[in-house]
Order: C-alpha cells, then sequence, then structure tokens
C-alpha cells in the first residue's frame, strides 16, 4: 500500500499546487483587471477613507468637499456638493456605490493624494494618513450661474466659454442640470428622466452646427488661399447640388460678393460653392486642426466627451467618405458637433488662429497649502495663421454689428461672432414636431483683444440662434469682461 | 527515548513566536479599543499547548513530533484572524479550542488501543450516515444558504458532517482493510475495464449513494465532494486499482451532473460558479468579493487588521462570511500571496506527516486509518480554498483548524488524536 501512499501524497501536492497557483493569478496577475471591474467596490471604499480633497471654483467657492461621517475604525467621508446643481455639469461626482465621473473621475489622483510606494511607506512609519489634494479650477462662479439660469430660461441646451490666449475653460453648464448630491438615493431616476439630466451637453451633446460651421468654412477658404477678402463668388437664390435645391433664406440672390457680405448675411449659396471650391481633403484637414474627428484633450474621461464630425449611424467619416461637401460647408448633411468644440473654433480664432488646450483645472494644492502643480497652457494646434484669423475676426464683427447676430452686441465692446439655426424637425427628442431649431451662437470679445470665446446653444427651440442664442452669449461675455476676467 | 517529544517542544517554539508576533500586531492595531486583552489571549493560548505538550509527553511519547505543532500554528493563526475580526467571535472560539483539546485528549485517553474501533464499524458507520441525516430531522434541522448544514438542539448547535467525517473514514478503513484482499483478486476485466466483484461492491455504492443523498437531501455540495474524494482515495490505498478510482469519480460526476441539472441548489452553485459576473450583486456576491479581496492583497497584503470585511460605517458584508467560509480570501488580503503560500505549506506538512504515519503503520487498519483521515483533512482544506480561489465550487466547508465554528476544531482535533494515536504505535514498533 505504500507505493499507492505515496502517489497519494504526490496528488494532494498537485492540488495544493493549483490553489497557489489560483491564487496568485487573483493577488497578482489578474489582480489589476479585477480593480477594474464594475462590481469591485473596494477601491473606492478604500479610498473614501481617505479624506478626498476640495474642488474649487476660480475664486475660491468650495464646489466639492469630503466630509466625515461615524468614528474609529467606521470613520468614512462622504462627498458633499455645497453649490448643487450649478456644478453638476462638468464635476460629475463621487460616492462609493454608484462611482464617480466626469471632473472628480479624471483628477481622481490628485483628489485621493496617489502617492508612490515609498512615500505611503515613509508617511507609515511617520504615522501620517493619506490627504488628499485640492483642485482649483478655472470656472467663474457668476458666469456658470449667469449661464445656467439663462439656459433654464431659453431651453435645455449648453454653453461654454474659453479664455482664448490659455484655453482655460470659465464656464461649462448644461441644462437640464442634475443635483450631484441627490446620486446616491436618486441615480436610477436621473438615469431613467427622459430629459437626461447626466448628459453633459457642453461636452455630450452632439448637435448639428448649422450656419456656425461656416466659420470652419471661411477659415479654410482663407488660410488655404483659396480666398481672400476681396475674392467675390455669385450667390444666387438657389443652387442645385446633388439633385436637390439648396436654398438661401428667402431664396435671396445676393449676386457677386465677398466674405464679410457672406458671413453677415449667412448667405449659404455662397458658402456651399466655396466648400466644394476647397475639395473634400483640404476641408477636412482643417476641420482636424480645430479638433474635429479627435476626443478633445480636456481634462475629463475620454469616453465622457465625444467627438465632433460627420457621422453615419455613430461612424466618424473621413475625407475618403462620400459627402456632400456643399452642405458640409453650410453646417447641414450629417454634421454632429458638440459645444465645446465649437468654443474651441470661435477660441482658436480669437487667438490669432492657435488653439489652445481646454482645461477646466488651474491648480493643484495639498493639505499644507502648497501649489504642487500648475496648469501651464500649451497650444493644441494652429489651424491658421494670424492673418486669416484677423481677416475672419473682421468678418464676424459684421454679423453681431449689422448682420444676423444683432443681439450678441454689448455696449461699448466690439463682438466678432456667427450666429446657426439648424432645423431639427421631426426629431425625437423634441417630441418629433416640425418647428424645432437648434439655435447657436459662437463668438468673442472684445473682438479686437479677445478675452472670452462663447459657444452657447439651445435645443428644440422654435426660435432662431440670434433670438435665444445670441442673448445667452452676451450675458456670459458681459459678466466674464466685468469680473475683470 | 523522549527525543520525539523534545522535537515537538523545540518545534512550538517557532508556534510561540508567530503567535506573540500575532497578537502584539493585532494589539498595537487595536490597543485603544481592546486594551491588553490581546496580550492574555497569547499567554493562554501558549499555556494550553504547553499542557497539551505535557499530555503527550506522558501519554504518547512516540507520537509524531511535528503534527501537533503544526496544527497549534493553524489553530492559532486561525485565532489571531478570528480575533481581527470580532473579538467576540474569538472568545468562543478559544472555548472551542480548549473543549477541542479536551475531546482530543479524552480520545487518546480511551482509544489508546484504537483496533476496538474494528468491531464497532457497523456502529459507527451507522453513527455517521444519521449524522449526515441529523440536519434534515425535523424540530433539530437547520437551513443555512440552501443547504441543510447544522443541527440544533436545545442550545447546543453543530455540524455533524465535521464528526461524520471521521465515522466513514473509520468504517471505510476498517471495511477495506478486511475486504482489500478480495477487491483485488475477484476483480474481472469487462471490455477492457478492471472492475470489483459485485459481491463486496455493495457496501462500497452504499457510500456513492451516500455521497448523492448528500447532495440532494442535504444539499451539501462541499461535504459530499469531501466525503467522496477520501472514499476514492482510501479506495485506491487499498486496492492499487486505479480504475476503480476513474470508475468511482465517473459515477460521481454523473451524478453530481444530474443532479446539478436537477436540484436548484445545487445547479446555482455550479452557475454561480461558472458565470460569477451574471449577478455580481446577487449570488455571485460571495464568490466576487472574495476574488476582489484576493486581488487587493497582492504579494505582501494590506497587513494585519487593514482588511475592509463590511462597507465602513455599515453592517453590510463586503467579504460575506469571512470568519468561515471565505476566511482564506481575508488572509490573502491581508497577509498576501506569500502568507496564504505559508498557510497552504502548513496543510501540505501536515498531509506530509499524516502521510508519513501511514506509511510506518505496521497494520493494515493502522494505514488505512492514517491515509483516511489524513486524506479527508487535506481535501477539506483543498475543497473550501479551491472554493474560494474558483477552482470549484464554494461551498460551505470550514478551513479546518482556521475557520470560526466549534464542530470543526473540535472534530479536527479528534481527528488529530487518532493520528497521532496510529502514529505513537507505529513508531514504537517500529523502534522495538
Amino acid at each position: 500500500m505504500n507505493r499507492q501512499i505515496v502517489k497519494l501524497f504526490g496528488l494532494i501536492v498537485i492540488l495544493f499546487a493549483v490553489l497557489i497557483g489560483f491564487t496568485s493569478y487573483w493577488a497578482v496577475f489578474d489582480a489589476q483587471a479585477l480593480k477594474d471591474k464594475e462590481a469591485n467596490k473596494r477601491p473606492l471604499l478604500e479610498q473614501q477613507q481617505i479624506r478626498r480633497g476640495r474642488i474649487l471654483a476660480a475664486d475660491g467657492t468650495v464646489i466639492a468637499r469630503s466630509v466625515p461621517k461615524g468614528r474609529g475604525e467606521a470613520r468614512r467621508y462622504v462627498r458633499r456638493y455645497p453649490e448643487g446643481a450649478l456644478y453638476g455639469h462638468p464635476i460629475g461626482y463621487s460616492f462609493v456605490r454608484q462611482g464617480d465621473s466626469e471632473f472628480e473621475q479624471y483628477h481622481d489622483e490628485e483628489l485621493i493624494g496617489d502617492e508612490s510606494e515609498f512615500e505611503s511607506i515613509l508617511d507609515e512609519l511617520r504615522g501620517r494618513t493619506q490627504e488628499g489634494n485640492d483642485v482649483v479650477t478655472n470656472i467663474d462662479p457668476e458666469a456658470q450661474r449667469v449661464a445656467l439660469a439663462d439656459l433654464e430660461a431659453a431651453g435645455f441646451g449648453a454653453v461654454v466659454a474659453i479664455e482664448p490666449s490659455s484655453g482655460r475653460l470659465k464656464v461649462l453648464a448644461s441644462n437640464p442640470p442634475y443635483d450631484p448630491n441627490r446620486v446616491p438615493e436618486h441615480l436610477s431616476v436621473l438615469n431613467r428622466d427622459p430629459t437626461s439630466p447626466l448628459l453633459d451637453r457642453a461636452t455630450q451633446g452632439q448637435y448639428p452646427p448649422g450656419s456656425t460651421f461656416k466659420v470652419v468654412t471661411a477659415a479654410a477658404g482663407l488660410d488655404s488661399g483659396t480666398i481672400t477678402p476681396e475674392t467675390t463668388i455669385d450667390a444666387p437664390g438657389e443652387l442645385d447640388v446633388q439633385g436637390q435645391p439648396l436654398q438661401n433664406d428667402f431664396t435671396e440672390d445676393f449676386g457677386p460678393i465677398s466674405l464679410d457680405t457672406a458671413l453677415t448675411n449667412s448667405v449659404n449659396t455662397w458658402f456651399a460653392q466655396l466648400g466644394e471650391q476647397l475639395g473634400e481633403d483640404t476641408l477636412f484637414e482643417y476641420m482636424d486642426a480645430f479638433g474635429f474627428g479627435s476626443t478633445p484633450a480636456i481634462d475629463l474621461p475620454s469616453d465622457q466627451v465625444y467627438k465632433s464630425g460627420a457621422f453615419d449611424e455613430g461612424e466618424l467619416l473621413g475625407p475618403s467618405d462620400p459627402v456632400d461637401l456643399a452642405r458640409v460647408a453650410i453646417g447641414q448633411e450629417r454634421l454632429a458637433v458638440t459645444p465645446l468644440q465649437m468654443a474651441e473654433v470661435a477660441a482658436a480664432v480669437a487667438n490669432g488662429g492657435s488653439l489652445m488646450k481646454p482645461q477646466i483645472w488651474s491648480r493643484v494644492v495639498d493639505p499644507d497649502g502648497r501649489v504642487i502643480e500648475r496648469l501651464d497652457p500649451s497650444q493644441y494646434s494652429r489651424p491658421i495663421d494670424e492673418q486669416s484669423a484677423a481677416e475672419l475676426t473682421t468678418a464676424m464683427e459684421g454679423v453681431v454689428s449689422e448682420g444676423t447676430g444683432t443681439n450678441a452686441a454689448i455696449s461699448g465692446v466690439s463682438v466678432a461672432g456667427k450666429t446657426g439655426t439648424a432645423e431639427t424637425p421631426f426629431n425625437e427628442t423634441c417630441g418629433g414636431g416640425t418647428e424645432e431649431n437648434q439655435a447657436w451662437f459662437i463668438g468673442f470679445a472684445p473682438a479686437d483683444e479677445p478675452q472670452i470665446a462663447i459657444a452657447a446653444t439651445v435645443e428644440c427651440t422654435t426660435q432662431f440662434g440670434n433670438d435665444v442664442a445670441a442673448p445667452i452669449f452676451r450675458d456670459v461675455a458681459e459678466t466674464i469682461l466685468n469680473g475683470g476676467g | 527515548m523522549r527525543s520525539a517529544r523534545n522535537r515537538e517542544l523545540v518545534a512550538l517554539v517557532p508556534v510561540a513566536l508567530l503567535l506573540s508576533a500575532g497578537f502584539a500586531a493585532v494589539f498595537a492595531q487595536q490597543s485603544a479599543r481592546q486594551g491588553d486583552v490581546s496580550l492574555i489571549y497569547g499567554a493562554y493560548f501558549l499555556a494550553v499547548c504547553l499542557a497539551t505538550h505535557v499530555y503527550l509527553r506522558l501519554r504518547l511519547p512516540d507520537a509524531d513530533p511535528y503534527l501537533f505543532p503544526l496544527v497549534a500554528l493553524l489553530t492559532a493563526f486561525g485565532l489571531v484572524m478570528v480575533y481581527r475580526i470580532d473579538p467576540d467571535l474569538a472568545r468562543d472560539q478559544a472555548n472551542w479550542f480548549v473543549l477541542g483539546l479536551v475531546l482530543f485528549a479524552a480520545t487518546i485517553h480511551f482509544l489508546r488501543d484504537y483496533d476496538v474501533l474494528e468491531r464497532y464499524r457497523y456502529t459507527i458507520a451507522g453513527v455517521g450516515l444519521l449524522l449526515l441525516l441529523a440536519p434534515r430531522l425535523p424540530g433539530i434541522g437547520q437551513q443555512v444558504n440552501g443547504a441543510y448544514l447544522g443541527v440544533k438542539i436545545g442550545p447546543l448547535a453543530f455540524q455533524p458532517a465535521e464528526f461524520s467525517k471521521i465515522c466513514i473514514v473509520v468504517f471505510l478503513a476498517s471495511y477495506l482493510r478486511e475486504h482489500r484482499e478480495v477487491l483485488i483478486v475477484g476483480a474481472r476485466r469487462v471490455l477492457g475495464v478492471t472492475l470489483p466483484p459485485l459481491k463486496h461492491l455493495g457496501p462500497l455504492l452504499v457510500v456513492w449513494g451516500a455521497s448523492m443523498f448528500m447532495l440532494v437531501f442535504i444539499r451539501d455540495l462541499g461535504s459530499s465532494l469531501m466525503f467522496f474524494t477520501a472514499f476514492l482515495a482510501l479506495l485506491y490505498v487499498a486496492t492499487g486499482r486505479f480504475s476503480f478510482v476513474v470508475i468511482g469519480m465517473a459515477l460521481f460526476l454523473l451524478g453530481a451532473w444530474f443532479f446539478a441539472s436537477t436540484v436548484p441548489h445545487v445547479h446555482d452553485r455550479v452557475e454561480v460558479w461558472l458565470n460569477p459576473y451574471n449577478d455580481p450583486s446577487g449570488s455571485g456576491y460571495q464568490i466576487l468579493q472574495s476574488i476582489f479581496a484576493q486581488a487587493d492583497g497582492g504579494l505582501f497584503g494590506k497587513g494585519f487588521g487593514q482588511g475592509l470585511i463590511t462597507i465602513p460605517g455599515t453592517d453590510a458584508a463586503l467579504l460575506p462570511a469571512a470568519q468561515t467560509d471565505t476566511i482564506y480570501a481575508l488572509i490573502v488580503n491581508e497577509v498576501g500571496l506569500f502568507g496564504a503560500c505559508a498557510v497552504i505549506l502548513t496543510y501540505m506538512l501536515i498531509a506530509a506527516r499524516g502521510f508519513k504515519v501511514a506509511l510506518l503503520a505496521d497494520d493494515g487498519f493502522s494505514k488505512l486509518l492514517a491515509t483516511g483521515l489524513t486524506a479527508v483533512f487535506a481535501i477539506q482544506a483543498f475543497v473550501i480554498v479551491g472554493g474560494v480561489t474558483r477552482v470549484i465550487p464554494l461551498t460551505g466547508v470550514t478551513l479546518p483548524f482556521v475557520s470560526y465554528g466549534g464542530s470543526s476544531i473540535v472534530a479536527n482535533f479528534v481527528l488529530l488524536a487518532l493520528l497521532l494515536l496510529v502514529s505513537d504505535r507505529a513508531r514504537r514498533e517500529a523502534r522495538a
């Protein structure tokens, strides 16, 4: 029997080796994947025992902070958002059971004060507990409040305001808003809400840009040398494009006109022809340089920021795909853009053609009050040169001073901008009516020395860009300019 | 002559050191709350170990010197783990530890001539089966998580399967000792497969039937697996016929497959094992949290007393049944892969010493008894650790000497006593 006993022991050894193998797999080899699992709340629970840093507005207003609950081992920190719904977007939330989102998720490491292994051992020896850092944002509380209040009066939509020279985001407002304090109790209610309050329309709303896209077409025309400000194109009341009539408002015939007149009056037939002259490669090249087709380089989780561009059933189209270029040039076709992207277009023109990376954060401050990291503004791309930007600015000033965007005018300040009104009939989110539009205004001020570039949009409105979006632009811009920048 | 016991005493030294370090760690962690209670626990534990050692010196001077220190190591580790989970549970556990040692001493005292067990083998088998049945008996049976595992008679609650396993092993060792020859000689080759003679197959089929019965009526997949594997191990050692094992395994898998598709409880266990992510907050919660706890441990663990067992601020379990079923996951979480390997290694060393006892033993019954006891012990450790690490479906079997649970501790000390009895005789005869 001894031979069998030895063999049996061998089998037991093998079985135990299997146990060690599986334990190694879970504890070491597969550990990271397991920590990332949706069902795994351990990483969050452990974080919850660390005091997460605060999130502050540019003026020091506390947007998010953690308050202790319970004592001793049961002590944990719970996130509070003192300003409620005002910063629900873009700050997001961070709770144990519901997870985290948006800014809270992106800046998680800074907020929990993630340390290197060596630092944490040192801390342990010194008896210090890990503490999170504060993150200060660029958000202007007054402007954010004005933007959200205006939106709530006008309809669902979004406002994005960028400081053109630095890419600092002063406003990211999305209507309808939600109060992150409600998330622990009501996340499923918010998720089911047909108005989608959890959707950050500023970065995830994909809307037809309408005539605001003519700024991109004009930029491509000027910078590529296809046109100069003096170049005239004959703009009849109606063109036949791919078998379908493409008309101006009221089928108005403008005759031969240059860029200024075309942009001021938002002449469809003029820009459609410019688009066709540019060709697909050139127009898409400029779109890409403005950031279309890529996930914006903003400090938000990349899965929560949507791309802009021409889409076909969710697939982004490239220059080799067949598109109706004349209609792309006037913001129709299958273009879908985010308010953030259109604000970036305005910011790039305002900043002499240089597009800065849009950033919400400004600096990270450790628990002792030391600034440990500071935003170093950097250029994302340079879609057009300075001269083209200046020429385009002049044309955009005409829009506000005498064209389709007069409601954006601010007394004593020159404003450059462009309106947009994309018809969205039979749209399900708008209730399927025939009169609904996507109203837009993008622009910047002051035109000669821009301090702020803004995109404002309202969805499912029966009004035009100048009626409903331009006033929002004006209010937000005025607030920021009066605040001294 | 006393060299075996001297080695045992020396081997107890590292146990004492580890225990002191463990309790000191808990003490350092929780001193604010617990005062110096933890240190008193440590001293008390060591005193009991020393007393047991002295008793073994007197009664079983030649018994294997390493088995008791290894078991003491596991018990000490388990006690510290349970203490760290809940000091109140640790107090129970410490009491059971003492009760276990009392029964350990009693077993050694009354079964010095353990051959007497052979005479009562059918009685013992009957008791074993009755114990298995008990949880289904009206009035005393208790259902836990869909399985009938417990018995409650007045204030006394216990898990009869823990004791039943010893009875069954004693019966099998005795029965196989007597019938092994006929099982080997009478075997016939049918269609190229060696089959045992039908006449002697009866009692073995009863064991198979008992396993299936447990699966269906007790719904205890873990114990069923443990019993049947131990049975196959014994059958193999007794007959040397690997084909018997294959046939037995096939029968078991066939039965398990059949009942897994007909008995909902068994079916659910298997389903959760294969697809835990289908219901991560429901039926898959325990196994997933167990795996997540291990992932959080890494190589070195989070440190003693640092792991999360409940969701902070609530009583909701983050690691369900941390003190019993999933204690191994907590071990990986807190002392890491290295600590867990040390625990597994300890079980392996106990198995090695147990099989050594079987190798040294002279007569068939002693050999088979030592083999059976060792096998059932090692397989129990495999079944629960395998369950927690998703090697096999997770079942409610305890981790011997480590998990919280009176029946488990007490029954396993009786098991250890029997092993030491066999060992003492074998080594004495080998020396003579």
